[in-house]
């Protein structure tokens, strides 16, 4: 049980030491001026600038769309910046903005360099050419001209993931549960598990476009099946490292088999269901997208081919961020779950 | 069961006769137990006493009901055990609560197993407050010291009013003033709620201190080899000279009395 906890707490902690020492100090002198930020707002001020005033450097085809647009606009949230910065400590709706964006200081000088150079080495000095690279301007471009097909095969992929974790989800819980539990399912799945689990989904591809009556179902199968082996081989070893005195003291109370498995198996293997569900994601993600990209004619999977017919590599880096955002907020709403049902095992909860 | 469960029996009669138990099949046995007999009247407080590893905690799980004897048989009341059942609690030396679930609701588990939590749930808040824990209902197991963890797993298994309460070294794993504590909250329960029970330990002035008879296993394969009724009222003390004969008495019959 502790060894899922620390496995699935490993990329939560995104707090910086750095952070901590920020907001020491905000709790000592609540009205004085904050650096961080100061640094911040310039920094951002000088990224605003140079998108807008260094002209772009003239390629074959007309000029990048909204580069004067985005200057301005980040000129404008870098005095807004240091507005929070300066006088924060002297309202209190800016106090609390302040307090949210202390934690994230020096992200907010980090990020506008890094984007700064971007924004260099494509639009001002071509040094990385066109059509493989584009400026930031240019996906502000594709999210602006595209948001329905984006946000469209967006709203796909979260519904097919959805349905294929879904199913996958119950269906290794309950294969992993009752192989846990009962030694005669247990001799028949068990090795039917070891020999097609590692099985990669992607594999089962070409064949289950064949047998399927739609390319849809086939990648709900197959996300399903990525995602059902972790969950049912780790739920199948949290049911059978169950403490055995807790099954003791429960029979010895009177309790029934049925109570043995839904109020004592269960909840005992709840943390590494957890640890399962987190690696079915990882492995449903994969095979999600390459569905999208084989048969499936929607999702951002889809649109990656799709674009890529275009050659249209500004849309596949609009896409891929989308994908990155998306995921990863399916994998925090997944921690959100389980920091809920498993808060009996955090040291911090209150009575 | 022929025995009506009226005030002055309410706790049960135990009949260990001729247990004879092993471990492992064919070759490979393991024998624990040999011909072990042994009553344990109606409310009596009886402790098994004996080296460690030498079989008493076996002996505990077949009276339970968790095991059944390779050889003899085992009867409350009349009626032989052959499956764990609610009128006899066993409390571990671990205190084995549920992680997950909050100190009420580890209390609550035997009633809930028999499906009686919903008309029988004041029991539990009783049950809470025999042990004194009632201010820490809504806690979760990992918040509560070792002594409260071990008081909890005490009040899960007095919530079913149980005939036979069996201790497996309860107190094994407490500080020594908790554990003084605790002894006297155990005889002190045990006066009060009139279940027979069965202790296992290896601490003799904790048998001596708790148990109207002393019952002194050997190495494995455990044999009884004495028997030494403790004659003192309660509630003792444990300054009182025929307890240190008892106790050097005890300790010979270990063969430990060398030290004497």
């Amino acid at each position: 049980m502790a060894t899922s906890h620390q496995t699935l707490d490993a990329p939560l902690p995104l707090a910086g030491s750095a952070g901590s020492a920020g907001s020491a100090d905000a709790a000592r002198t609540p009205s004085s001026v904050w650096p961080v930020g100061i640094v911040a707002a310039l920094t951002w001020g000088g990224f605003g600038a140079l998108t807008w005033r260094w002209p772009n450097k003239v390629a074959g085809f007309s000029d990048w769309a909204y580069t004067e647009e985005l200057g301005i606009a980040v000129l404008v949230a870098a005095a807004a910046l240091l507005v929070v910065a300066l006088a924060g400590g002297y309202a209190a709706p800016l106090r609390r903005v302040r307090q949210t964006l202390r934690h994230a200081g020096p992200w907010l000088v980090a990020l506008p360099l890094v984007f700064a150079a971007w924004e260099i080495l494509t639009a001002k000095t071509a040094l990385l050419p066109t059509p493989f690279f584009a400026p930031p301007q240019a996906l502000i471009e594709v999210y602006i001209d595209d948001w329905r097909r984006l946000g469209d095969s967006a709203l796909n992929t979260l519904k097919l993931l959805g349905f294929g974790v879904a199913y996958g989800g119950v269906a290794g819980f309950l294969i992993g549960v009752s192989i846990g539990w009962s030694r005669r399912i247990g001799y028949w799945v068990h090795p039917v598990l070891r020999v097609l689990g590692p099985l990669p989904s992607t594999a089962l591809l070409p064949l289950t476009f064949y047998f399927f009556p739609s390319s849809y179902s086939a990648a709900v199968f197959l996300i399903a099946l990525a995602t059902a082996f972790p969950v049912a081989v780790l739920t199948w070893s949290g049911v059978a490292s169950v403490n055995k005195s807790y099954y003791d003291v429960a029979r010895t109370m009177g309790a029934s088999e049925a109570f043995l498995v839904l109020r004592v198996a269960i909840p005992a293997a709840l943390p590494q269901v957890f640890v399962g569900l987190f690696m079915g994601l990882g492995a449903s993600f994969s095979v999600l997208v390459t569905a999208e990209m084989m048969g499936v004619k929607s999702g951002l999977g889809w649109y990656l081919t799709w674009a890529q017919g275009w050659a249209s590599y500004v849309n596949m880096y609009a896409a891929l961020i989308v994908m990155a955002l998306l995921f990863s907020g399916v994998i925090t709403l997944l921690f959100a779950v389980r920091d809920r049902a498993l808060s009996w095992q955090k040291g911090t909860v209150k009575w | 069961m022929v025995v009506a469960a009226s005030e002055s029996t309410r706790g049960a009669r135990i009949d260990i006769r001729a247990v004879s138990h092993a471990f492992g099949d064919g070759d490979k046995q393991l024998p624990v137990l040999d011909s072990v007999d042994l009553k344990v009247a109606p409310g009596e407080f009886v402790a098994l006493l004996g080296p460690s590893g030498c079989g008493k905690s076996t002996l505990l799980r077949l009276v339970a009901g968790l095991d059944s004897p390779s050889q003899g048989q085992i009867l409350q009341d009349g009626a032989p055990i052959d499956r764990p059942d609610p009128s006899r609690i066993v409390v571990f030396q671990d205190p084995t609560l549920y992680p997950w679930r909050r100190v009420r609701d580890n209390v609550a588990l035997g009633l809930q197993a028999r499906g009686l939590l919903r008309r029988e749930g004041h029991r539990v808040d009783a049950a809470l407050r025999r042990v004194g824990l009632e201010a820490f209902a809504r806690a979760f197991p990992h918040q509560l010291s070792g002594g409260m963890a071990q008081r909890v797993a005490l009040a899960r298994a007095l919530v079913n009013d149980p005939r036979l309460l069996v201790l497996d070294e309860p107190l094994g794993k407490l500080d020594s003033l908790t554990r003084l504590a605790m002894q006297s909250d155990l005889v002190e329960l045990w006066q009060r709620a009139g279940f027979s029970a069965l202790l296992v330990t290896h601490d003799v002035e904790e048998a001596l201190f708790l148990a109207q008879r002393v019952i002194v296993f050997s190495q494995r394969p455990a044999r009884i080899t004495a028997e030494i009724p403790v004659d003192l009222p309660y509630p003792r003390h444990r300054g009182d000279p025929r307890l240190t004969e008892l106790r050097h008495e005890a300790l010979r019959h270990l063969g430990l009395d060398a030290s004497w």
